[in-house]
């Protein structure tokens, strides 16, 4: 006769052990089973957030742990909120964000609706669209840095070929006009297979009877893909620009490894000017109120879009 | 318009969330505009209350 392993296992069991989890009822036993991860959750993602938020009404500084800390109240957050510097990050956060996401979702859902075409070799296009994605954020940042080069930067001969212009006339990292616009290109053309790949799954996820049906009624191309397509791919789209925005807002590698925040502080997004506020200043406290602002900002924008994303499943 | 002022006084979740959506997108476009500083000064409270009062309102019965 063979035992299970369950059958071992209790056998294994000292019996006071097993006397007292016999005594225990399913909801006990299922609170020892989930706490563990509860703990670990309480510990690595609420206990951190209550501390910043504590951290951020004093003046900590974490490069000198023996000072003694201040409660300062929310002279951080008045600090914060009446600096033009600050605001003009905001702005450039703002810029980024905009442009990324249109141009992501419009390069996006047209590769994708022309993927789903299902030609000969489609299988070989979308790895190669998908191939900048799997790359990382810092060798794209560096390879980039050499493509955007004025003197042997590919990027400069492409537009100078196009354009007619001198290859060594503008440089897309050095000019305070056009570098929000060349870390805006490149997340472009790093992250825009990651939305494509949504919307195809989207568009895959459309049975081919609603368009025959539609072909019935004699409906148009136009009108198919108004009424039919875009509506149901429509939830995916939204994921993939909640996604995106949330990524976007925080940053942080690409632009650091293609402009370092510069030429100024032009590119100097929020998550950049955090990281030199709590790790070249070291203003600990005040980074913190920093932190603060920019997740209720994130928390409040992903609740709502989350709510809009759900009606739009429900429809 | 009656409607959605009865929701409010009856504590009725889609006004209430209505009201919060607004505040939280008033509270980013004040946040990100580059037109108004004092508006960027208090973009913060704007999102702050509206983010609150979302989390809260989310519980009220639809």
């Amino acid at each position: 006769m063979t035992i299970s392993p369950i059958d071992r296992a209790a056998a294994g069991t000292p019996h006071g052990v097993a006397r007292r989890i016999r005594g225990l009822s399913d909801r006990t036993i299922a609170w020892i089973f989930v706490a563990p991860t509860i703990f670990l959750l309480l510990a690595v993602n609420i206990f951190p957030l209550i501390w910043t938020i504590r951290l951020s009404f004093t003046d900590y500084r974490v490069n000198r742990p023996n000072n003694e800390v201040s409660w300062v109240g929310l002279r951080n957050y008045e600090r914060i909120l009446s600096d033009p510097a600050i605001w003009d990050t905001m702005q450039a956060t703002a810029h980024f964000l905009i442009w990324t996401i249109i141009l992501q979702v419009l390069i996006g859902f047209t590769l994708a609706y022309l993927i789903n075409m299902k030609f000969k070799g489609n299988d070989l296009w979308t790895t190669i669209i998908v191939f900048p994605m799997m790359l990382s954020p810092a060798v794209v940042g560096n390879f980039w840095t050499f493509l955007y080069q004025p003197q042997i930067g590919l990027f400069n001969y492409v537009v100078a070929f196009f354009t007619g212009a001198d290859a060594a006339s503008f440089s897309m990292i050095g000019d305070v006009h056009l570098a929000p616009w060349a870390i805006i290109i490149v997340d472009t053309w790093m992250w825009t297979p990651f939305v494509m790949l949504i919307c195809l799954a989207g568009l895959r996820s459309i049975p081919d009877s609603i368009y025959e049906a539609a072909e019935c009624d004699r409906a148009s191309k136009w009108r198919q893909f108004w009424t039919i397509t875009v509506p149901m791919a429509l939830p995916f789209l939204m994921l993939a620009v909640l996604f995106r925005g949330i990524e976007n807002f925080k940053m942080f590698d690409l632009v650091v490894q293609l402009t370092g925040g510069g030429p100024g502080n032009t590119t100097t997004l929020t998550s950049i000017d955090l990281k030199r506020e709590a790790f070249e200043r070291w203003r600990t406290g005040y980074s913190s109120a920093y932190a603060v602002i920019l997740f209720v900002t994130v928390f409040g924008l992903a609740s709502i879009y989350v709510k809009a994303l759900n009606k739009v499943k429900q429809r | 318009m009656s409607g959605f002022i009865n929701g409010l006084v009856r504590l009725r979740r889609g006004p209430w969330e209505m009201l919060a959506t607004v505040l939280i997108g008033l509270g980013v476009v004040m946040l990100m505009q580059p037109f108004v500083l004092v508006l960027y000064t208090y973009s913060f409270v704007v999102t702050l209350v509206g983010t609150v009062m979302f989390i809260i309102v989310s519980h009220f019965p639809e």
